[in-house]
């Protein structure tokens, strides 16, 4: 299967309606529907609370809670877990995602299947506790050294949030490759109506290569160590191939009010996104026509509904981030020969009002007429 | 068949293949007591290793065993998740001195003070052996290496480092001891710790570390004769041999 849309208009079909609940939860509650075995984690905030509902809810369901000595230490636990075949994961935010880096190289080399839930807040540094979209590069490009790739998985709602968990999961045994989910402080935190359901593990994958005791059969080992340089190339090939089968198949994009022409296209992802489509929506009213691709996967981005949504736009497109920055290479390298992108965008949790966000998008639409 | 009666052999827990070990390095010896404990105890089969990054970074090609490479001083942390997960299974790791004691501190501690059911066998070779010959934690007052080569200087670097002595002050219940594998009679002493640690470990009792003094003749720049004799005359003086902590003797206190 190719590229996923979700195609929605100005009035998105309503969500059937079950539980109130914070982000973190969600996430947390998806994972345990996903057959999640293990969670390690060390506390760092906006997302202390998938910890703390986990430590209640994993013993409930018979899996392992544990708040390791650090997050160097709980990315290192997440390899020798995931080695032995189960559903593990952990969540962090920026900070406590940089010294998760090390154990994210070994384990794409490796190739364990592993889910990091990355709840950003503002940096560099400490920087703040605040919602932020400043770990696009790090998430999308390499957070650990080495030629490597992780799906990034970016939702905008508590509901979504809670069905890319699962989805996470599903990817991370699939191409037995580590999965990021990639949050914003405001989906960790606010609470909304969510539907859990539905949500369930797929059909487990068969793992030949977990270390579980040799019994039976010959040992196998869990490794990325390859002195032979001709070894480590092939392996780096194999490897290469599996990412290009992510960016044909793994896709996921959402195209809010896309159509044939556009007085302005834009570009945002999360909760950057939800403001977005608040201006789209007031400005359809006063008789423009401003269409949202919305990115869902961050890598694989989707670089051909970018492309195709930027053809027909007068005043071309927008990238708008909770950042200086990041998000736009990626569009910029998209829209190719079209031209680049306008970028908007504010960090230190200075989440813009759609007041804001409208006054913008409706000064570039008179610039691009003009 | 003659009635010849085999009185050594290669355990079923190594594999047959050639050593890259050092003429003289006893890194080899610290594999055999471990696969001998593995053959007498019956757990090849259900047992997962963890080797570390060092000059045992392929203890996976000696061992015929389940096993993960770890990154450098992770192992405990590696052993942590898979025991964690499947407690039913015999975890070890295999570390060196660098690994263990230096950039690998925290996990180790942290490890051992939560008391993770899993067995360390810790060789400590006062070096730095892969990276050719650099300072450890647990280099000697004044022993020379490539980064001393005035020798150590403590009042630089401070002391070396003795992580038995350290972890026998947890007050979790663990099995901490030395041994020294410079001669036939302190192998067999340490073949008796490393078999009571896995033992702990099977009967789910407890933390066990085993520390094992170890030569590197190659970054020693000594015989292989002269460095077993270097384990004894400069090593074991500060690094004392024996059982440092017993499960039973949980107060925090170093069993004598
Ligand atoms: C993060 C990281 N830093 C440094 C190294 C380089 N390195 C490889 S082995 C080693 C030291 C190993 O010494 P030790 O643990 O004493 O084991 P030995 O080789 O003496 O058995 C170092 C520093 C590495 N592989 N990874
Ligand atoms: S360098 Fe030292 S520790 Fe490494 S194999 Fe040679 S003698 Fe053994």
């Amino acid at each position: 299967m190719g590229c996923i849309m979700i195609f929605s208009g100005s009035e998105a079909a309503a969500k059937p309606r079950k539980l109130l609940m914070k982000g973190a939860e969600a996430i947390g509650e998806a994972a345990i529907r996903a057959g999640a075995k293990a969670y390690f984690c060390y506390p760092i905030t906006p997302q202390t609370e998938v910890a703390e509902y986990l430590a209640r809810r994993m013993p409930e369901v018979g899996g392992v809670f544990l708040q390791g000595e650090s997050e160097l230490a709980v990315a290192n636990m997440l390899f020798g877990a995931a080695a032995t075949g189960a559903r593990v994961f952990t969540s962090t935010s920026s900070p406590g995602f940089s010294l998760m880096a090390e154990a994210m190289s070994y384990i794409a080399g490796a190739e364990l299947p592993v889910v990091f839930i990355n709840v950003m807040r503002c940096g560099p540094g400490l920087g703040g506790v605040l919602a932020a979209q400043s770990d696009y590069w790090q998430a999308t490009r390499n957070s650990g050294h080495g030629d490597y790739r992780c799906p990034v998985l970016a939702p905008s709602s508590v509901q979504e949030a809670a069905e890319l968990t699962l989805a996470a999961f599903e990817l991370a045994d699939r191409y037995r490759n580590p999965v990021i989910v990639l949050a914003d402080g405001m989906i960790g935190q606010m609470m909304e109506p969510v539907m859990l359901e539905g949500l369930a593990a797929g059909e487990p994958v068969e793992k030949p290569w977990a270390t579980q005791g040799c019994g039976g059969r010959e040992p196998v080992v869990v490794k990325s160590l390859y002195l032979d340089p001709q070894v480590l190339e092939r392996m780096n090939r194999r490897l290469a191939e599996k990412y290009a089968k992510m960016q044909t198949d793994e896709v996921q994009v959402e195209l809010y009010n896309v159509r044939e022409r556009h007085d302005l296209v834009v570009v945002a992802y999360g909760t950057m996104a939800r403001i977005c489509k608040t201006a789209i929506d007031r400005l359809g009213k006063e008789g423009l026509q401003v269409g949202l691709v919305r990115p869902i996967t961050l890598f694989p981005f989707p670089v051909d509904a970018v492309h195709s949504a930027a053809r027909h736009s007068a005043a071309g497109v927008v990238t708008v981030e909770l950042s200086q920055g990041q998000m736009i290479d990626d569009v910029n390298l998209a829209l190719g020969e079209l031209g680049r992108s306008a970028f908007f965008g504010r960090s230190g949790g200075m989440v813009p009002t759609p007041d804001e966000v409208t006054r913008v998008f409706r000064d570039l639409v008179k610039r691009g007429a003009a | 068949m003659t009635g010849g009666e085999v009185v050594f052999s290669r355990p079923e827990s190594l594999r047959r293949t050639p050593t890259h070990y050092c003429p003289g390095c006893t890194h080899g010896t610290a594999h055999r007591l471990v696969a001998e404990v593995l053959d007498e105890l019956g757990i090849r089969e259900r047992t997962v290793g963890v080797a570390p990054v060092g000059c045992a970074v392929f203890a996976y090609n000696y061992f015929n065993c389940d096993f993960l490479e770890a990154a450098h001083g992770r192992a405990p942390a590696f052993a942590t998740g898979v025991k964690r997960v499947r407690p039913e299974l015999i975890v070890f790791t295999y570390q060196g001195d660098g690994d263990l004691a230096s950039i690998g501190l925290a996990e180790i501690l942290h490890a051992a003070n939560r008391g993770e059911k899993f067995t360390v066998v810790f060789v400590n070779n006062a070096i730095y052996g892969m990276t050719g010959g650099q300072m450890a934690p647990t280099t000697l007052p004044g022993q020379v290496t490539t980064t001393c080569p005035g020798g150590r200087d403590v009042e630089q670097v401070g002391y070396p480092l003795r992580v038995a002595e350290l972890l026998a002050t947890l007050r979790t219940p663990g099995y901490i001891a030395r041994g020294s594998l410079h001669g036939p009679e302190a192998i067999v002493a340490s073949k008796r710790l490393v078999r009571r640690a896995f033992e702990h470990q099977v009967a789910g009792t407890c933390f066990g570390l085993v520390e094992l003094l170890s030569t590197c003749p190659t970054n020693w720049g000594l015989t292989p004769m002269a460095a077993c004799q270097w384990v004894v005359d400069r090593m074991i003086p500060y690094y004392p041999l024996g059982e440092l902590k017993r499960p039973e003797s949980a107060t925090g206190q170093v069993a004598s």
